[in-house]
């Protein structure tokens, strides 16, 4: 066990460490002339040449990344790079702000969107999955699979978009003002305000999600549902809810597991497509304004971020399906 | 976004005896209700796509042309569905089926080079380290890994970036520039089985009979791994079309992929949103949506039941 969690870290950290540098490699060249673009708006010459010294960027790559990695601009005698205390991923000058502040500031947002579609997915995969699996063949099966088929071929942008006409401008044009069309109130300030602003973005990353998940439970089920452990629970004479439920389900759980902890590895490095059509203020238009705008140091910032949390999920998802592993029949 | 979640088709489906031959494959095809039902509704979408032009010369609107007089009416509102217009006008005076139905053809000519692509690099990978393994293998796993843990949407509008020449002007065609993003993020997919399904062939005992025979690398390579990894590679194709269709029309959506006034379903459904004007006229946005959702549907349903008749073991 103990040699499996050194190679796997090992194998996180290079992986983690290669993203790095390809992203300050593909930021470095895909931006012309990043000086002028880095700048404030309204800088002159004098803020653009202080950009260019402040990330050296006249000198050559090897040194500019070193300087990145090492030192980072000085911003108020403070060093922002990643190998300085506290580790900083460098300083937006267009935001003023440094790159790793910004990101922790919207990390909130994405965090809510993420877990709570995770809850909403989770649970109903589990209980359509599991109902399906048990009544394979049936009418009810074959309606859960027809569903999870319309769920999975619906583009997320597209659910989105039907959710906001047909809960939000449908239902507004008739006076009814159940969910508001954008933004974000925070947990701590109001609750039923987060949930309320959240409830239209959950439900379009849930029911992608749900597409997938109920066919993965339903499978895991019928696989585990042959097995003689199941024989043996259902001979002990316990109810068919019991069996299901507390013994199959808790077997066929490893897939979904895998699975669930990528998913919202995913969402959780930034729901582009759901902050976009909901107006979130998260991780993922963050780092699509920043590509936008060719804002580099947020762009390596956030490709890092959502890479980590990436290989970070993938981890605690490998250790946690080993640990499992005597559950598995 | 390329997905996580189709898993790979199972090694299971080289000891079953999948139909072969291709009438019976058909027939077996045609025995499955969600493969008849894909195979269906994909004929009418190839159908669509390759009619566009026909249907563009029928009613006499080209894709791209604008009719502000007879498609907008006095205060510049789109009209709905008429003889003329079929599935009425979009907010510059275009005609919405013609545009869907050259959307249609977009989404194909991406999605299918794009996926095709990502196969081919994607297998000739997975096969080499599988067969080599070492040293090869272990640097490969590794820049999969990498490659997955890379947020797509970022990374392509990077690439986009530097796609813009000096002038502003894209140097290569942005199409171009969309099928090499979604094939960069896609390949590992099927690197990833296409080396599962080498290294457990490797073990096999007719691998193992082949090579005490002293048979050739390359002998090896082509009579015994090749023939069985190609077929599930090809499902899998199948599998991952349609999430190649829905990148492409996302990146198009968040106005990156495909740039107006070439029409992308996508960029039809993103401009439906930003002018609003679906509001009053539901089919500019309706025909593009209609059209993706049966796209992707119809290639699910598909590959979903090709996947049935060939491993009758798996989902």
């Amino acid at each position: 066990m103990l040699r499996h969690v050194t190679q796997l870290l090992t194998r996180s950290v290079t992986t983690l460490v290669l993203v790095l540098l390809a992203a300050f490699a593909l930021t470095r060249i895909a931006y012309r002339d990043p000086a002028t673009m880095l700048a404030p708006r309204n800088a002159g010459q004098e803020g653009i040449d202080a950009v260019a010294r402040a990330l050296r960027l006249d000198d050559p790559w090897y040194l500019q990344l070193k300087h990145y990695l090492f030192r980072g601009p000085d911003i108020q005698g403070a060093p922002m790079g990643l190998v300085n205390w506290p580790p900083a991923l460098g300083y937006s000058f267009r935001q003023n702000t440094p790159v790793t502040e910004l990101i922790l500031s919207k990390v909130p947002v994405t965090a809510s969107l993420a877990l709570g579609a995770l809850v909403i997915w989770m649970t109903l995969s589990l209980v359509f999955g599991v109902e399906a699996a048990r009544r394979e063949g049936t009418a009810i099966d074959h309606g859960l699979s027809a569903l999870a088929y319309v769920a999975l071929s619906l583009p997320t942008f597209l659910t989105g978009m039907l959710l906001s006409y047909f809960l939000f401008f449908t239902l507004s044009t008739h006076g009814i003002y159940l969910f508001p069309s954008s933004g974000y109130v925070p947990l701590t300030e109001n609750p039923f305000e987060w949930a309320r602003h959240l409830l239209l973005p959950w439900l379009t990353l849930a029911i992608a999600e749900i597409g997938i998940f109920q066919r993965v439970v339903r499978g895991s089920m019928l696989e585990v549902l042959g097995t003689d452990f199941i024989r043996t629970a259902r001979a002990k004479g316990l109810s068919e809810q019991v069996v299901h439920y507390r013994h199959a389900l808790k077997a066929a759980l490893n897939p979904v597991i895998t699975l669930g902890g990528l998913e919202l590895a995913v969402i959780m490095g930034g729901a582009i497509v759901t902050e976009t059509i909901f107006g979130l203020d998260g991780v993922g238009r963050l780092a699509v304004n920043a590509a936008l705008e060719g804002d580099f140091p947020v762009v390596i910032g956030t490709t890092v971020f959502a890479a980590a949390v990436f290989v970070t999920c993938s981890f605690i998802v490998d250790i946690a399906t080993k640990l499992r592993e005597p559950l598995r029949t | 976004m390329p997905d996580l979640w189709t898993e790979p088709v199972g090694v299971d489906t080289l000891t079953d005896t999948p139909p072969r031959n291709g009438r019976r494959l058909f027939t077996a095809l045609m025995g499955d209700r969600s493969a008849r039902l894909g195979l269906w509704t994909v004929v009418l979408v190839i159908l669509a796509a390759l009619t566009a032009p026909l249907v563009a010369v029928l009613v006499g609107h080209g894709a791209t042309e604008q009719f502000r007089e007879t498609a907008l009416d006095a205060s510049g509102i789109p009209v709905g569905p008429s003889s003329t217009f079929w599935l009425g006008a979009d907010g510059e005076g275009r005609d919405v089926l013609v545009r869907t139905l050259y959307g249609t053809r977009i989404s194909l000519l991406v999605g299918i080079p794009a996926t095709t692509l990502a196969m081919v690099i994607g297998t000739i990978v997975g096969v080499a380290s599988g067969l080599t393994g070492g040293i090869f293998d272990r640097v490969t796993g590794q820049m999969i890994d990498m490659v997955l843990s890379f947020p797509f949407i970022v990374t392509a509008l990077s690439l986009l970036a530097l796609n813009r020449g000096p002038d502003g002007q894209p140097v290569v065609s942005p199409l171009v520039v969309v099928i090499v993003i979604i094939a960069a993020f896609t390949w590992t997919y099927f690197a990833r089985l296409s080396r599962g399904l080498t290294v457990t062939l490797r073990s096999r005992p007719f691998v193992d009979a082949a090579v005490t025979l002293g048979a050739k690398r390359r002998w090896i390579l082509f009579q015994e791994v090749l023939p069985n990894v190609l077929p599930v590679v090809v499902v899998y194709w199948a599998v991952q079309l349609p999430a190649s269709i829905v990148a492409e029309a996302t990146l198009s959506f968040l106005g990156v992929g495909i740039q107006a006034p070439t029409p992308s379903l996508g960029n039809m459904i993103a401009d439906a949103q930003r002018t609003s004007l679906y509001q009053v006229q539901p089919w500019y946005l309706l025909g593009p949506a209609i059209a993706l959702f049966v796209i992707v549907l119809g290639f699910n349903a598909f590959s979903s039941g090709l996947r049935n008749v060939l491993d009758p073991k798996g989902r």
